[in-house]
């Protein structure tokens, strides 16, 4: 791929994450925080070739201690926010509670 | 200048787990979509992980294993055990390690380029590369330095009002300016092979300074803006390194992380009425409980109510309103609320929750809270839907917060929250103002007229303890 096709797929990707982001309602803000952050440990991708090539010891550490620390990210997100996603309930049936 | 062939299924691969990234945003767009949409994203990291596994050639998998085994087993012990309140420091804590992973993973590209296919034939790493790998490391490393600070601000490591250096403003944007001037003269630096130039390892270690400078004059309740920012600073990290490595997925995330986080930075500043610029240079609140507001000092009369007058008085109302605040977040005291609806509710008083979305420490905290509390969503209301409910409120019942209720935000232009979006909880038939004591004044450092209206009741306690006596007059 050519830089300008790179520089394309990156400015629709954030029309798309700009539109996308503005239809998250304001009650899942904290959620959301959460997820772009497990997300955007897809950094991992670059942590597993550095760690996975030869040539360079010192990268390849570099490159493991980066897939500890994404993998943190990756595993603590998305758990978080599954466990706060869980927690967001509708209103139980109306029935029991008196009214006026 | 493309010096590594794409096998097109590879390609693919990386973009359907884009694709599922959006869908995961897509999916937070209600409550009863969000956990499909969660699935969509640890869907597209399981591919994204498992595509560069097989295709790369792996030196050393069980290292690799155990790396992820180790990094993933903290993760999930931490996302288990973490408590709800904590939700702040624990972000900023994650924001941190995604930049500290996009600096070594930078740093790594620096000293085997070949690896990542960015190695030129004259045996100097490609000048574009150069500058994306530059970018990735500056920005990771602000967004590491700046986290840090973040979380110890939040976790109460550090204190919360802002540190003021002197000739702050100036050292920042020389120390910017300076970062963006080596990475152009590492871009076209005539010796840049594999780790060759010192010119990068300057530009990561001023980012790493800058990152601290930025955050430390940044006082506590700013901080749903810093996370936001930071949280936008780690999704460009991400697509800085995209870039580099020409990976679609890295890319796609990075541009829609960081979108996120710049859009909610947005929406938190538009509800503090105040610039994006403004909050980063820092200093807001550096007086609060010194001046205070300067013509408020004589004292003026208010009321102090107790747990009964405000159980009898809620038991009777049709319709209460209630605003929390980060003083419920600090008394944990969202469990006892939660009861007081119920019991309030077997009254059949009609309770409604109000969150300004600048309340608590970052984006929908005070949500998360209250859904912890097991409040139903559809009990709680953003600002705008619920501003013209306060006129048929019989009780508006605040509890932790301040500012956010302060008229002072719509008449008094000298004051320093003056435009801010505020409840009108002065249209309410009685107010119940939890608060510690008459001392402290909300974060802005401002007198708050609510505290000395006449039909305001002030609850001096600590906010759980209030309202789980009141609570027992409730079922008396």
């Amino acid at each position: 791929m050519d830089f300008v096709s790179i520089l394309s797929i990156f400015v629709m990707a954030c029309f798309v994450g700009y539109y996308v982001v503005w239809s998250v309602t304001p009650a899942l803000h904290t959620p959301l925080m959460a997820v772009t952050n497990a997300i955007s440990s897809v950094i991992v991708v670059g942590a597993l070739i550095a760690s996975a090539a030869a040539g360079s010891p010192l990268a390849k550490w570099l490159g493991l201690g980066a897939v500890v620390l994404a993998s943190v990210n990756i595993f603590g997100g998305f758990a978080v926010t599954e466990r706060m996603l869980a927690m967001y309930k509708k209103k139980d049936k109306p029935a029991g509670k008196g009214g006026k | 200048m493309e010096t590594h062939a794409v096998n097109p299924w590879v390609a693919a691969a990386y973009l359907v787990a884009g694709v599922c990234f959006i869908l995961a945003l897509r999916g937070l767009s209600s409550p009863a979509t969000s956990r499909a949409g969660n699935r969509y994203g640890m869907f597209g990291m399981a591919i994204a992980l498992v595509t560069t596994l097989i295709t790369h050639e792996i030196a050393s998998l069980p290292e690799i294993i155990g790396a992820i085994a180790i990094g993933g087993g903290i993760g999930f012990v931490i996302a288990r055990r973490i408590q709800m309140t904590a939700m702040p420091q624990l972000v900023a804590a994650f924001h941190s390690l995604v930049g500290l992973a996009a600096v070594l993973v930078a740093v790594a590209a620096f000293l085997n380029p070949d690896a990542f296919g960015i190695l030129g034939a004259d045996g100097n790493i490609l000048n574009v590369s150069r500058v994306e790998m530059a970018l990735g490391a500056a920005i990771g490393a602000i967004t590491f330095s700046g986290s840090v600070i973040a979380f110890a601000k939040l976790n109460g490591n550090m204190s919360g009002s802002p540190i003021l250096l002197p000739a702050r403003h100036v050292i920042n944007l020389g120390t910017l300016v300076l970062i963006i001037a080596l990475t152009a003269m590492f871009a076209v630096a005539a010796h840049a092979g594999p780790g060759e130039s010192p010119l990068f390892w300057v530009v990561v270690a001023l980012s790493f300074a800058i990152g601290f400078l930025l955050i430390i004059p940044i006082g506590g309740a700013d901080m749903p803006v810093v996370v936001s920012m930071l949280n936008s600073y780690s999704g460009w990290a991400a697509a800085a390194m995209g870039f580099t490595l020409h990976n679609t997925a890295m890319i796609i995330t990075g541009a829609l992380v960081g979108s996120s986080g710049a859009i909610l930075s947005y929406i938190m500043c538009k509800a503090m009425n105040r610039s994006f610029l403004s909050v980063i240079a820092g200093g807001f609140g550096a007086d609060a409980g010194g001046g205070g507001g300067g013509e408020a000092k004589e004292q003026r009369p208010w009321k102090r109510g107790s747990a009964e007058d405000a159980a009898f008085l809620m038991k009777e109302a049709e319709n209460v309103i209630i605003i929390p605040g980060y003083g419920m977040a600090v008394a944990q005291a969202q469990h006892a609320l939660r009861e007081m609806t119920d019991l309030l509710k077997e009254h059949g008083v009609n309770v409604k929750f109000a969150i300004h979305p600048v309340a608590g420490r970052m984006p929908g905290h005070m949500n998360v809270l209250l859904a912890e509390a097991s409040v139903p969503y559809d009990e709680v209301f953003e600002l705008e839907d619920i501003q013209s409910e306060f006129a048929q409120a019989d009780v508006a019942f605040i509890i932790g917060a301040n500012d956010v209720v302060n008229p002072a935000a719509k008449t008094d232009k000298s004051s320093p929250i003056y435009g801010m979006p505020v409840f009108d909880v002065d249209k309410a038939k009685t107010i119940f103002f939890i608060k510690r004591s008459m001392g402290g004044q909300g974060y802005a450092g401002v007198d708050n007229d609510v505290f000395y209206m006449d039909q305001t009741m002030m609850l001096l306690s600590d906010a759980k303890k209030m309202v789980e006596e009141i609570n027992k007059s409730l079922t008396d």
